[in-house]
């Protein structure tokens, strides 16, 4: 069996005739990747490298608009431009404080979902799964719009809730704006997360439990010694998605605008970058764009970078 | 940890019973946190459901959680004569857009994860990693760009404008390559180059089909992807009768800051709440396929 094998075998076949099929292979492998790698260079690297050409230079028109604006180079005065703007460096800001406390309670109410979810006493599972992962079905745009309605002075059932109880509750009040937001990413993206985190938690033995439990470990333990040290990829994982769900942050406070004028137009870096495109300002919205970038890519990496350290330390 | 070595110390009925007591205690606790969890989930969604039956009016008046006058189905009229009947091209055109855009990233995607999981090549691995890079980029950041290349190159306000761009899925080639690795078998491959076959057709005989399950996935992914964009296209399309339903329903949200002739709220509400339908459906129908793409990312 293994002799009449041997001779049919991929190794050997290839060392007996290597020169035709390593060419015809070359051919067949830029067939097979060529689309793919065309479309992404196009779509994907050169709009990266024309973002960061635009970020230096900057266009110059003439006093009454009558000959064409020239392009000169700006070296990295746009960036000097787009950092002392202190509407821009407000929303910068603004996302990274909505980041800080929305992500970490997104992230702790998926775990505990999934958690419970994932007991073996817990009843009427799908139903939970179903009934949680909904908001993640309904699109992005959909959900805003029926949020921005639910918020919104004179409709909103919250705020005649809260003045039935004798509150004077508006959630589209400036102070009030950030925690909106960060109600409506919670609601939106938590089931998405809960899944993710629970798909690993189904991958876990059970025998695992099962001896924890035989030794006399309580269910909080461990979910919390057992489980949640063996999900740590989809943490992680979860993590860095969220972060970098937070720096592209537009359709919700674009739509909020709607029915809260007072929401800035330069709330979030994409918001305003996009303002700067309405304002014909391309410069200025691929050197925002440019920033974001680096912020972004700076924070996920660096939250990479920090819990293998500790992986590596455990 | 005390109450353990408590009750052992016990008869063997006594801590049985003290045993069941806190399961049962413990699995109410569980039902009742995630009975308050789905509230906060669904309670929003009934609200959009109810309101969509309402009138204008009858959206101010009462309570938003129940019905009131129903009018659900002069809402619906309302919302698909608007216009001139545009909201059946926006649902058209967010078709056009993600059964084109899903179904061309799932064959490009399955053609390169097959040969990224199936080839030894040089520059392999460099490809892959760059293909992991690129699923980490923020999307709508190249939005802008993108909108300042094509509109350069006067691809802007076209179909292409949008299309283009929706068939580039790194996650798709991920995924694909990922699964061809581990269920396309090399001996079929093999089989096949001995009978004769050329390399495309062993592609598309045994690989297209051994990786379909995974290729669903892609599909599905691409697809809601596609239909949920809102940033791209409302920079690509300023003729409205190329928008998709996302960036048609937040325009008639938005006319109604202008003023008068803008559509009432009811109508803004019920055609939001009809352009959710196709992917809920496709959610509900589809869960395996949903399940199986979020664990792919989970075991990384």
């Amino acid at each position: 069996m293994t002799t009449a094998l041997a001779g049919r075998t991929a190794p050997q076949d290839r060392a007996a005739r290597p020169a035709r099929p390593a060419r015809h292979r070359a051919r067949t492998v830029a067939l097979f990747l060529g689309p793919f790698l065309l479309l992404f260079t196009a779509l994907y690297l050169a709009p990266i490298g024309y973002t960061l050409y635009q970020s230096l230079f900057r266009m110059h028109r003439s006093g009454l608009g009558l000959s064409a604006p020239t392009q000169a180079f700006a070296g990295l005065g746009n960036y000097a431009t787009a950092l002392g703007d202190p509407a821009f460096r407000g929303s910068l800001l603004r996302v990274l404080l909505i980041g800080v406390v929305q992500v970490p309670v997104m992230l702790l109410l998926a775990l505990v979902l999934a958690l419970l979810l994932d007991a073996g006493s817990t009843m009427f599972k799908r139903f939970f799964r179903l009934a949680f992962f909904l908001p993640y079905a309904l699109p992005g745009v959909v959900g805003a719009i029926m949020w921005s309605y639910l918020v919104a002075p004179g409709l909103s059932p919250i705020t005649a809730a809260a003045h039935h109880l004798g509150l004077d509750l508006s959630l589209t009040s400036d102070g009030m704006l950030g925690a909106t937001i960060g109600n409506m990413l919670t609601w939106g993206w938590t089931g998405y997360n809960m899944l993710i985190i629970h798909s690993a938690l189904q991958a876990i033995p059970a025998e695992l439990g099962e001896a924890a439990r035989m030794d006399g470990c309580s269910a909080f333990g461990i979910a919390w010694r057992i489980k949640v040290p063996m999900i740590r990829p989809a943490l992680v994982l979860t993590t860095v998605f969220s972060i970098i769900g937070t720096a592209q942050l537009y359709n919700e406070p674009a739509i909020l605008h709607n029915v809260a004028p007072n929401l800035s137009s330069s709330y979030t870096p994409i918001y305003a970058a996009y303002n700067a495109v309405d304002a014909n300002d391309f410069n200025l919205a691929a050197t925002e764009s440019v920033v974001l970038a680096v912020l972004a890519f700076a924070l996920s990496f660096g939250f990479l970078k920090l819990v293998q350290r500790r992986g590596e330390a455990l | 940890m005390s109450t353990t070595t408590h009750t052992r110390t016990h008869t063997r009925t006594h801590t049985n019973t003290a045993r069941t007591a806190r399961y049962q205690a413990s699995r109410w606790l569980t039902l009742g946190v995630l009975l308050i969890a789905s509230v906060y989930f669904l309670a929003p969604v009934w609200w959009l459901l109810v309101a969509s039956t309402k009138t204008s009016s009858g959206l101010f008046a009462g309570n938003g959680f129940w019905f009131g006058d129903f009018a659900l189905a002069d809402n619906l009229r309302d919302v698909f004569t608007r216009q001139g009947g545009i909201y059946w091209q926006w649902l058209g055109n967010s078709a056009v857009y993600a059964v084109g855009g899903a179904a061309g990233s799932t064959l490009i995607s399955a053609m390169a994860g097959y040969a990224l999981a199936k080839y030894r090549f040089r520059g392999r691995e460099l490809t892959f990693n760059g293909v992991l890079a690129a699923v980490l980029v923020p999307q709508p950041l190249l939005a802008v760009p993108l909108y300042l290349m094509f509109s350069e190159l006067h691809l802007v306000n076209s179909y292409w404008a949008v299309l283009l761009p929706s068939t580039v899925s790194p996650f798709g080639v991920y995924l694909a390559r990922i699964y061809a690795a581990a269920s396309v078998p090399d001996e079929l491959i093999e089989a096949g180059r001995i009978d004769g076959a050329g390399e495309f057709r062993i592609f598309a005989t045994i690989g297209l089909r051994v990786m379909s399950p995974a290729l669903v996935t892609v599909f599905l992914f691409q697809f809601v992807a596609i239909w949920t964009n809102y940033l791209l296209p409302v920079l690509m399309l300023a003729d409205d009768h190329l928008q998709p339903v996302t960036v048609g329903v937040v325009g008639w949200q938005a006319q109604r800051a202008l003023g008068p002739g803008a559509p009432p709220l009811n109508i803004v509400v019920t055609a939001a709440m009809v352009s959710a339908i196709p992917l809920v459906v496709l959610f509900l129908s589809l869960q395996r396929f949903w399940r199986a793409g979020l664990t792919a990312g989970s075991v990384k």
